[in-house]
């Protein structure tokens, strides 16, 4: 095992040797690491004065550790300049062949290179953060709890991982360093995103969802790390020399993938989307198990939400809803359709942005908030098995089933993007499992969500007012 | 030392390497030649495990191209078409960390390296930022970067390239002294000369195929016939001289004939005999020199040009 690692500190060394080398990189961290946090010692202090002149204390007490959090953030935007140069860098400048030609294995190659990104803007980081502690002591302002200060060391960790990985990724999938420069708005425009909400947290002093944006970024750090892993080839840096989007390459490995061969639509119906549904098997039982456990959720939420509703008004407003959809008018059905159909895209857009993890968010929600519903109703005096009969088995049946597969496709998505495959690259990858989605929306869940959506409309509410008292 | 059998590649729908057998033994070196975009980097790429075959077989030094990468190129030096060399960091610093990451000791690797750059005449430049170097210094320094862990098989694509012709000869001469009984040399060059002085078999590519492989003489004779001599004479020729029907005599001038043989080993002792049977007096009789130049023109102009493959 160390005889594996050995090759990685060699890269990374050589890396990291070369960029304290380079001014362009030395002066901004030098600058972000030295500088920056005696300017924000500043800011510090005058704020802390000023607060204090109105009496708003704490507005002070909560700058000191969102400053420290920006101290510690700045000087990793010069880890995402070097990550981003760090394989399309070296194909630009020819100096990527002579390295792939070397007996490293490819994740020798890729970690050595990610760790040369990461340690130095984050060596920059924690040189800034104890600077601006240092000053803070010297002033004698009071420093943040050992806890948060904890947190924000962690939090820029996981910043910088995510941030680096995520560059190390794009930069091994561009094809020029142009290319790169352009996608990495898909990691600033998240990360600044982010680094708002983080400040909103830590002004509002929740430091405990802190730890879980830490937990989520760690996911989604060893996440990118994994996808730059499973889709790192020698072959694909050497190969590919033209930034053009070739849409009909585009479509013809969507219509491959999307037909899978099938000759007509018998056959495209009974062997190629059967086929897509047993290639993602692990994929829908996950989700199955996410789906009850996410009513159980719902079902526990009444305790901290409890909602009466007079027995009166169930009927009144049963009245109301079959007035609202009368049996047999296709305008509530499609609406409903429509809508869940909608959350569907909502769900593989979700999806497409968090390797499938967000995508799981709208069923988890929707079948959350079913089992609340019965254990409202249940709460109500409406016997469960009653309340499930009347209000959800009908078009659940038919629903449910379509929810999970449709969120296992987005699911699968994720997993597909994450798993290593030799023979196709990561958007040939990306391509066959939206076509995959596609196919399986189009071949079941659509027509599945279509009959539960009629039934919705035009049966459940009828056996609702029959089956309540 | 090279055994490549059907080796193919394909990039989507273009097939850039179409079937390629190569067998080089230890000791040898092979000559690619081939037109730019031929096919030559991309066969290469291929015996160094860079690239993945899409379909056919391969071994370099004993290993497999495909099962046994990470030995394939620990066993390979390579000299590549862009040679990249870092450029802050200086001679002795590259090669350390190349030899490193061959798994070279420290010891060995400043031996190795002091070694080379003094054969290469780079050993007093060897403390400058390579971005200082001159395009035939960082050429010379590829090379040497190629040899350091003094590798049984050795790919060099142009490897004279941009240099002067006093280095080209260092390099030339320190490829031949690299020629040994363990270790196989492919070169893909464009310059026939070298080429020439360099060869033990010369594989000539196109559109992905190799159109021709052998040795030089072999070579030579397939595209431009028979060895050539020339006959040249005391006193200009009074008549046609007449030789045996296995001669042909492919020019005449004042006094000096060319005939082609196919034999000449067996046939020019008869044709002199032959002449001086006929009262003529030879003052000379030599091979006419064919170059390699003609021999490629002519294989690589047999198909009309239809695309690049590199």
């Amino acid at each position: 095992m160390i005889e594996g690692i050995h090759p990685v500190w060699i890269i990374a060394r050589r890396e990291v040797r070369d960029q304290f080398r380079d001014w362009r990189i030395i002066f901004p961290i030098v600058g972000l690491t030295v500088l920056f946090p005696f300017l924000m010692n500043f800011t510090a202090q005058q704020i802390l004065d000023f607060a204090r002149d109105y009496g708003a204390d704490i507005v002070g007490e909560r700058m000191v550790p969102f400053l420290m959090m920006i101290v510690g953030f700045f000087p990793l935007s010069a880890s995402l300049v070097i990550a981003l140069d760090t394989f399309v860098g070296e194909k630009e400048r020819g100096s990527i062949e002579p390295l792939l030609n070397t007996p490293l294995k490819d994740w020798q190659l890729y970690t050595g290179k990610l760790l040369a990104a990461i340690v130095p803007s984050l060596t920059g980081s924690f040189l800034g953060m104890a600077v601006y502690l240092g000053g803070l002591a010297i002033q004698r302002v009071p420093l943040p709890e050992l806890e948060l200060t904890l947190l924000i060391i962690v939090l820029t960790i996981v910043q910088a991982v995510v941030m680096v990985s995520g560059a190390v990724v794009v930069s091994s999938q561009a094809t020029s360093v142009r290319a790169a420069n352009l996608l990495s708005s898909f990691i600033i425009i998240p990360v600044a995103l982010l680094i708002q909400g983080e400040s909103i947290l830590m002004f509002w002093g929740t430091y405990a969802t802190l730890w879980w944006a830490v937990f989520g970024m760690l996911v989604l750090a060893v996440l990118l790390v994994r996808v730059g892993l499973a889709h790192f080839r020698r072959e694909e840096l050497l190969g590919r020399e033209i930034d053009v989007l070739n849409f009909r390459w585009g479509w013809r490995t969507f219509r491959r993938q999307f037909t899978g061969g099938a000759a007509n639509l018998h056959d495209w119906y009974f062997k190629a989307v059967p086929a897509a549904v047993g290639g993602m098997r692990k994929a829908v039982l996950i989700i199955t198990i996410f789906a009850a456990v996410s009513i159980g959720i719902g079902w526990a939420q009444f305790q901290r939400f409890p909602l009466e509703i007079p027995a009166a008004d169930m009927g009144s407003r049963l009245s109301q809803v079959i007035n609202l959809l009368p049996t047999l008018s296709a305008k509530p059905m499609l609406l409903i359709w429509l809508q869940n159909l909608r959350v569907q895209v909502i769900g593989l857009i979700l999806g497409v942005f968090s390797y499938g993890i967000l995508g799981i968010v709208p069923i988890l929600a929707g079948l959350g908030i079913s089992g609340y519903l019965v254990a409202l109703l249940a709460n109500n005096g409406l016997p469960v098995w009653t309340a499930i009969m009347a209000f959800l088995l009908p078009h659940s049946i038919f629903e449910i089933p379509g929810l999970i597969l449709a969120t296992a496709a987005v699911f699968q998505f994720g997993i597909m993007i994450a798993t290593s495959d030799a023979e196709k690259t990561i958007g040939e990858v990306a391509i066959s499992a939206l076509a995959d989605w596609a196919k399986i929306m189009l071949g079941l869940v659509a027509p599945l969500l279509l009959i539960g959506a009629a039934i919705e409309a035009w049966v459940t509410p009828q056996i609702a007012v029959m089956l309540l008292p | 030392m090279i055994v490549a059998e059907n080796l193919t590649k394909k990039f989507d729908e273009f097939l850039a390497v179409d079937g390629v057998h190569l067998n080089v033994a230890a000791g040898q070196v092979l000559i690619l030649l081939g037109p730019n975009g031929a096919g030559k980097t991309t066969t290469v790429r291929m015996l160094t495990s860079v690239l993945h075959p899409t379909d056919g077989t391969a071994r370099v030094a004993g290993f497999d191209v495909i099962k046994e990468p990470e030995r394939v190129r620990a066993s390979v030096g390579v000299l590549t078409e862009n040679h990249g060399l870092y450029r802050r960091m200086n001679a002795l610093e590259y090669l350390d960390f190349f030899g490193s990451l061959y798994g070279m000791p420290a010891v060995e690797r400043r031996k190795r390296a002091a070694m080379l750059l003094e054969q290469f005449g780079l050993a007093e430049s060897s403390r400058r930022r390579l971005g200082e170097y001159s395009k035939g210094m960082r050429q010379k320094l590829a090379l040497v970067r190629a040899m350091v862990h003094n590798p049984p098989v050795l790919l060099l694509d142009e490897p004279t390239s941009a240099m002067d012709p006093e280095s080209s000869r260092m390099v030339r001469d320190a490829i031949l002294s690299l020629r040994s009984d363990d270790r196989t040399i492919v070169v893909c060059t464009h310059n026939l000369g070298e080429a020439e002085v360099l060869a033990d078999q010369i594989a000539i590519i196109r559109r992905g195929k190799i159109i021709s492989y052998g040795g030089l003489a072999e070579i030579k004779r397939r595209f431009l016939g028979d060895p050539q001599f020339e006959v040249r004479f005391a006193a200009p020729l009074a008549s046609r001289p007449v030789l045996s029907d296995k001669i042909v005599i492919t020019g005449i001038g004042p006094d000096w004939i060319h005939y082609r043989t196919a034999q000449p080993a067996r046939h020019n002792p008869d044709v002199l005999r032959s002449l001086m049977e006929q009262g003529l007096q030879v003052v000379s009789l030599q091979e006419i020199g064919q170059s390699l130049e003609t021999a490629y023109l002519e294989a690589v102009n047999q198909v009309p040009e239809e695309g690049k493959h590199d």
